[in-house]
């Protein structure tokens, strides 16, 4: 028995979300009064290897072969699915990123198990995972039981904290990779990184986001949200009325149909506080709320709340932080 | 070129928030249903691939019978023709749903292309797709935000990945889940409504497909999140020079920065 997480990488880094999960991993087995290993796949494995054995890890398995250079469904599940049966895995987890969600469901399909798909919560209950999810887009809890000895489940990021890296322990062994480049059918031609230095929003500490208040001139109006965003190294997130209008690309909608967010501070620059919104943000730690209309919903769910019109209190409040952060 | 699209009929979004714990433990949610907003975008781009590369798309539904309201939605935007698996997919898993869209597909011809949207709004889950790809044994293709080609047997698709996006070529049949970036969902004409009002569903029998239900997970204690009460301190001030500098004692006192 053991607890096995696959910690994704990216350009030689791993996802930073992996290593919340394997935080929750590392209580899971703890209770399971099982081991916890980590499985690195890549073209190179050792950087990502030896920091998994900071955050936990009893063991680490890496797969390193130049066909699994880039991320390819049909190639890593097969890799996952011979690490499940070397490390005799129980528990299988991601992290609830795009790949992470495809790469456990394409496993425990195959495996015929069990999964809990961007679980909130993972806990023990005798001998099996237990998991939480939100489903109806943030509208209903549901707790998952498993039925099956292998429970899959992806963690959403930033639902668990991220763990201190400590010293490293216990070893590492590569796993036997038998895959051709011509069995996999997938060839990525090319691949392009988003703009540099932009926060993505799923694993921001820190989201500053703009709704309709900025309708009078959109474009100025979330060019201040973004001057936030930067001195305070948060993301930019928005409301759905301010993507549907087309004020900014849908990549930065958050609520029921956009992106659910967790952050530890969430600011809400004129955003009425539709339900819709609530439900994708409602979580964070820290909501602050700036709208000129002192009725508007959004003060009911906020910590911090200035009525005030987001053209002037956002700039006197990029001038303070930047005054207080240098 | 056969493009079939997957869609399902979910409660209307903007009555998501009224959906209670008991309706949905029962399975019997009472919100009006549509088409999966997800579902729009694959419907769309089913019909664009279908004239792009004069091929015939399919809108395929599960759901209990007379359930067609989705399907009409996709054949009012104009997608070819509709079919509607009859069958109650509440109490079986993922899995089984996949299991049995694998065999409709199979019964109704050789497809090129399988296309999905990233998730439905009520199950969340986004593993559907996940499950009939590897039923099928095609490879499967998530996010899709352009396709670019479809020759010589295969697709070429640039799909958006955590921290950029890349172009990816696979040869077919593949599945695809397309990305709210792909296109913009046109709205059924007068005419495309009122065709779809009288085209007849054909229906098939899941119970007919032979596929085995399993049940890998089963949900319990099913509830509303519980909202926790905040407490607002609103921001006073004679200026807004003077409310920043209270909110930002206020937030470096949290350590939220």
């Amino acid at each position: 028995m053991s607890v096995l997480v696959w910690v994704e990488q990216s350009g030689g880094e791993a996802i930073s979300s992996c290593w919340e999960t394997m935080g929750k991993a590392r209580e899971v087995a703890n209770e399971l009064g099982t081991s916890l290993v980590a499985l690195v796949i890549g073209a190179d494995t050792a950087a990502v290897a030896a920091e998994a054995q900071t955050y936990g890890a009893d063991s680490v398995l890496t797969a390193t072969d130049p066909v699994l250079a880039d991320y390819r469904l049909s190639a890593y599940v097969e890799v996952l699915k011979s690490a499940v049966s070397e490390a005799g895995a129980t528990v299988v987890l991601t992290s609830g990123t795009i790949r992470g969600r495809e790469l456990s469901a394409a496993a425990a399909c195959d495996l015929g198990a069990g999964i809990a798909p961007d679980a909130i919560e993972l806990g023990v209950d005798g001998e099996k995972l237990t998991a939480t999810r939100s489903i109806y887009s943030g509208n209903i809890l549901t707790d998952v039981i498993f039925n099956t000895d292998i429970q899959f489940a992806s963690a959403r990021p930033r639902a668990f904290s991220m763990p201190e890296a400590g010293a490293a322990n216990g070893s590492v062994s590569e796993l036997a990779v038998n895959i051709s480049e011509a069995d996999i059918p997938e060839k990525v031609v090319s691949i392009e990184a988003s703009d540099s230095g932009e926060v993505s929003l799923t694993d921001a500490n820190i989201i500053c986001s703009g709704g309709r208040g900025v309708a009078q001139d959109p474009e100025a109006g979330f060019a201040l949200v973004a001057d936030l965003a930067k001195v305070l190294g948060a993301a930019v997130g928005a409301s759905r009325a301010a993507v549907d209008a087309g004020f900014i690309p849908y990549k930065n909608q958050v609520g029921q149909t956009g992106k659910t967010v967790s952050p530890d501070l969430y600011i809400a620059s004129g955003i009425s506080g539709a339900i819709q919104h609530l439900a994708g943000m409602g979580t964070s730690k820290i909501i602050v709320a700036i709208n000129k209309d002192g009725d508007a919903p959004i003060f009911d769910r906020a910590h911090y709340g200035v009525v005030e019109d987001l053209f002037e209190m956002l700039p006197a409040l990029t001038a303070e932080f930047q005054k207080r952060l240098g | 070129m056969k493009i079939a699209v997957l869609i399902k009929q979910t409660p209307d979004t903007a009555e998501l928030p009224k959906v209670s714990a008991d309706e949905v433990s029962s399975g019997s949610v009472q919100a009006t249903m549509v088409i999966n907003p997800w579902d729009e975008f694959a419907a769309e781009e089913a019909i664009d691939l279908a004239d792009r590369f004069d091929g015939d798309s399919v809108a395929i539904s599960m759901g209990e019978g007379g359930s067609t309201d989705a399907l009409k939605h996709a054949l009012a935007m104009g997608v070819g023709s509709a079919v509607l698996i009859e069958g109650d997919d509440s109490a079986a898993d993922d899995w089984s749903t996949a299991a049995v869209l694998a065999a409709a597909l199979k019964e109704q011809g050789s497809f090129d292309l399988v296309l999905t949207g990233k998730q439905s709004v009520d199950g969340n889950s986004g593993s559907i797709f996940v499950g009939l790809a590897r039923t099928l044994g095609y490879p499967l293709l998530v996010n899709v935000s352009k396709i670019v080609n479809v020759e010589d047997g295969s697709v070429t698709v640039e799909r958006l990945v955590d921290g950029g996006q890349e172009l990816v070529v696979c040869p077919l049949p593949a599945v695809i889940s397309v990305a709210k970036e792909i296109n913009d969902p046109r709205y059924p004409s007068f005419m495309g409504i009122r065709k779809a009002s009288k085209a007849d569903i054909p229906t098939i029998s899941a119970a007919g497909l032979g596929v085995t239900a399993s049940s890998t997970v089963s949900w319990t204690n099913i509830r509303k999140p519980q909202i926790q009460s905040t407490e607002t301190q609103i921001i006073e001030g004679g200026s807004v020079e003077e409310k920043a500098a209270k909110l930002a004692d206020a937030l470096l006192a949290e350590k939220v920065i």
